[in-house]
């Protein structure tokens, strides 16, 4: 169901804040009769109608950022997966502080997210074979590489290998955590010798880029996929777009360090419409068994 | 002229005071040398208090000493002399922010690489503020390969303020390049050694940093991001830079205490840069020594060893 609405007249209707904020948990269940506006072209749905439509507007393309349980739902066989290690949170190894203290802010996030870090990994099957997936949540603390996605990815990457499975990462991340500083450095090379262990079982790795993906995940895992694969129009950068454009001093080209600019630079091997998407990667994942 | 940072300057004003009083003893014909010696030991004992209380921050400061040896000047002297520089990644082009080739190590071949600062302002622009592209770390692999196929040793020295974020890096994927490069150099078959000599700023550091011996010089910095940049984004202003390097832990000690780098390379007293034959001495011996070490190793067990290391690297609940 569609409605056309303009700003001023149904003002009942404005968001204050820009994409998904309602945490992962309270959307098991969508209630009937709720609407959410498209971020981009501000068309009305119904939330049930989003939901049928993977988040992704039916009138203009544009692919609502989603969290991890979004990505399972869409991804596994009737929706359903095992997830691992659910309990692992953060440390605060440097008892670091900025304007906040590290740990109430990982608190503070884990309680308004209802999540535990900013990733998750499951076990599922896809199309009826095992497939285990890590996907990672923007909504915590920007999707951000510390030590607790580190040790996740690490021992999902164990576990495909214990059951032969292939191994996907959907990246949604700013980058690292600098409240972790050297230790979410280490997580690129630590994350970086799991994959080559995988590589060794002659395991497919798929790397999923979403919106965002940049900084030391563009720099490590996001780039290391036997199939680097995005959604369109997603931003995937190393050095994102505010910094490139202090750098060089002048405006930026437009659609730089979009999907379809890195596909056309030779960094992709392709773009999928989300709702295409389990369709499109069992087909690949289909060509590695066969 | 040496340049002094601005906790250095009781330094420069003793050493200008002791100048002064040679000078006077000369001039005058009188016997100024207890006066000299005075001076020279309060110059000692200054110097040991200033250098053994230097805050984080201040040890930023001298990893980016204008006067201190930058990657040429270790290979050159490491290698003494022998040094065969090899250009160019094969697709794009020679990044001379990245240098690397092989030199002898006392009579053994090991391929040297490294990121390189300017020495002065039209070398700065020139090597691009040490600063690579992705060409940079293309050429540092292709340089890797070829150690790994004819079985020499590798070692890197890491000196930047982190990969170079302009329009073409992108184009060119600078992220992919570095990716690229810590995922080899994970798997490398030879021995790799990696020294922090000045700057180990996230992944521009890391995209040569992966290794069997990581090992930072004393006043060196290694960490996720530069301690402005920190400041600038958590703080949201330039002006934290103290407390931003301050808890971002970034020194050689903390570095090691935190068990994420594997060794501390003593500097003399006051800084690699005002004695320098003896850091390259000392450099010098570190390698052959780490090379000693890890030669008795097999390259699958190296591998795994090494892959084990990052793997141990992190905390959580």
């Amino acid at each position: 169901m569609v409605l056309e609405v303009s700003e001023e007249d149904m003002s009942w209707f404005k968001r204050n804040k820009e994409g998904i904020t309602t945490s992962t948990k309270e959307k098991k269940e969508t209630p009937e009769g709720l609407w959410q506006k498209c971020s981009n072209c501000k068309t009305l749905f119904t939330v049930e109608d989003l939901v049928k439509n993977n988040w992704v507007c039916d009138r203009c393309s544009n692919h609502e950022r989603i969290g991890s349980e979004q990505y399972f739902k869409i991804l596994f066989d009737e929706g359903k997966y095992t997830e691992l290690n659910e309990k692992l949170t953060s440390g605060d190894p440097l008892n670091f502080e900025d304007t906040k203290k590290y740990i109430d802010r990982v608190k503070a996030t884990q309680k308004a997210t209802g999540l535990t870090d900013a990733i998750r990994t499951v076990v599922g099957k896809l199309d009826g074979h095992d497939f285990v997936v890590a996907a990672m949540d923007f909504s915590f603390i920007g999707g951000s590489l510390g030590s607790v996605m580190g040790e996740k990815i690490a021992r999902a990457i164990d576990e495909a290998i214990k059951i032969k499975a292939p191994f996907m990462i959907v990246s949604k991340s700013g980058g690292a955590r600098m409240m972790e500083a050297g230790f979410s450095l280490m997580q690129m090379a630590k994350v970086s010798g799991k994959l080559g262990q995988l590589a060794e079982a002659k395991l497919p790795y798929i790397s999923f880029l979403t919106d965002p993906t940049t900084g030391g995940v563009t720099a490590s895992f996001a780039m290391l996929g036997d199939l680097n694969i995005a959604e369109p129009e997603a931003l995937i950068a190393f050095a994102g777009p505010r910094v490139v454009r202090e750098t060089i001093g002048r405006d930026l080209p437009d659609g730089f360090q979009t999907s379809e600019f890195v596909l056309e630079h030779g960094f992709l091997d392709y773009i999928v419409d989300r709702t295409n998407l389990k369709e499109t990667l069992g087909k690949s994942l289909k060509f590695f068994r066969k | 002229m040496a340049i002094y940072l601005d906790f250095e300057e009781p330094i420069k004003a003793l050493e200008e005071q002791i100048e002064q009083t040679k000078e006077i003893g000369v001039n005058t014909n009188i016997d100024m040398n207890d006066k000299v010696q005075e001076l020279e030991s309060k110059l000692v004992e200054t110097t040991k208090s200033i250098f053994a209380n230097l805050t984080p921050w201040q040890r930023v400061q001298m990893s980016r000493h204008p006067d201190r040896p930058y990657t040429l000047a270790y290979i050159d002297a490491v290698s003494n002399g022998t040094f065969q520089e090899l250009h160019g990644d094969r697709s794009v082009k020679d990044d001379k922010a990245m240098v690397g080739g092989f030199g002898l190590l006392d009579g053994r071949s090991v391929m040297f690489i490294g990121q390189q600062k300017g020495i002065n302002t039209k070398m700065r622009q020139y090597r691009n503020f040490g600063m690579p592209n992705p060409e940079g770390y293309r050429k540092a692999l292709r340089l890797m390969k070829l150690a790994e196929k004819f079985n020499k040793p590798i070692v890197t020295f890491i000196d930047t303020p982190g990969a170079f974020p302009g329009l073409e890096a992108e184009e060119r994927g600078q992220g992919e390049a570095i990716a690229r490069n810590i995922y080899e150099m994970m798997r490398l078959k030879v021995p790799v050694i990696c020294i922090i000599i000045g700057e180990g700023a996230s992944g521009g550091a890391l995209g040569i940093g992966v290794g069997d011996k990581v090992v930072m010089l004393e006043n060196t910095w290694y960490s996720v991001i530069s301690p402005e940049s920190c400041s600038s984004i958590l703080w949201r202003s330039w002006d934290f830079k103290e407390k931003a390097a301050e808890a971002l832990k970034l020194t050689s000690t903390d570095m090691k205490a935190l068990k994420l780098v594997d060794d501390v390379i003593k500097e003399p007293i006051n800084g690699a840069h005002r004695a320098q034959t003896e850091i390259f001495e000392t450099v010098k011996n570190s390698i052959k020594k780490y090379l000693e070490e890890l030669d008795q190793i097999e390259p699958s067990k190296r591998i795994n060893e090494r892959i084990e290391k990052f793997s141990s690297m992190g905390v959580w609940k």
